[in-house]
């Protein structure tokens, strides 16, 4: 649980606008106050984790959302440079993918992903995975914070 | 959404030395949705054999998921946590740390370790289940396990 007050900073991973405004969505209702950013492919998302350019002033995310099939760098990828950057590797990344594939979810996992989600096709599901990922990591998981 | 086929139970691995946590941890557990069997280890040590298949565990089944407690006799939970994550046979497994410690330097010291999530335990036995059923419900229902 999260002290009250501060919002909790997602970094949304997503190439796709219909996708990424459905989270945004479904994130907008939860009960502990959170800040939605978007970035819509790998090499922004790095940029955005390492403050560089246009982002020098954005916030530290608490939690990271991240589609694995992405343009310019793909998702494997960009797990992979989190995990190994002692300043971003405590920041919980939470695949959200389509890919259901065995060698995804294994790499995903040996890649130190935290989680790894499947997106559901259908629009209620999805809507009901986001405020799952919601209610587990923003009310039930104490997020290192520093 | 687990992609365990239906009927094969869920192993979980719970390791904890305090006897009433883990009986409330188990028993929420037997109520979950999703068909799952729980082996308790109540050391570290004991973890640790249970996982390598030592000794007298050389039948034990491979987890599927892991619940830590953090601080435990021979052999504390970060030891534990940091021998899993750095075991190539292993390191796959999601561990949820579960822990009375609500203590910044745990959360941050957990993570960097790669814990794949760090929940604190309630005081109060209503929380504590619920907080255990929220485990359940991402990990078990939400989650793609490895």
């Amino acid at each position: 649980m999260d002290a009250g007050g501060v919002p909790i900073e997602i970094l949304l991973v997503e190439d796709n606008p219909g996708d990424a405004r459905l989270t945004r969505e479904a994130l907008r209702d939860a009960k502990v106050r959170n800040n939605l950013h978007v970035a819509a492919d790998g090499v922004e998302a790095l940029a955005f984790l390492r403050r560089e350019g246009k982002h020098a002033a954005v916030p530290k995310p608490d939690l990271i959302l991240l589609d694995l099939n992405l343009p310019k760098k793909d998702g494997r990828e960009v797990l992979d440079e989190i995990k190994r950057d002692d300043r971003l590797r405590h920041i919980p990344v939470v695949i959200l993918t389509t890919s259901q594939a065995e060698r995804d979810i294994a790499e995903s996992y040996r890649l130190r992903a935290n989680a790894y989600v499947t997106k559901p096709v259908d629009l209620e599901q999805f809507l009901k995975v986001v405020r799952s990922i919601e209610h587990f990591w923003l009310e039930i998981v104490k997020l290192s914070r520093i | 959404m687990t992609s365990t086929a239906p009927g094969a139970p869920i192993e979980v691995l719970l390791i904890e030395d305090n006897a009433d946590d883990a009986a409330l941890t188990i028993r929420a557990l037997e109520r979950a949705k999703v068909h799952n069997r729980v082996r308790l280890a109540v050391t570290g040590a004991e973890a640790l054999a249970m996982l390598r298949h030592e000794g007298p565990y050389a039948a034990e089944p491979r987890p599927d998921l892991i619940l830590l407690d953090l601080n435990l006799p021979a052999k504390d939970g970060r030891q534990v946590l940091a021998e899993i994550k750095a075991d190539e046979e292993l390191r796959h497994i999601p561990v949820v740390v579960v822990t009375g410690s609500t203590a910044s330097a745990d959360v941050a010291e957990s993570y960097r370790l790669h814990a794949n999530a760090y929940v604190t335990k309630p005081i109060d036995t209503q929380e504590f289940i619920e907080a255990i059923n929220s485990i359940e419900q991402f990990w078990l229902q939400i989650v793609r396990l490895p």
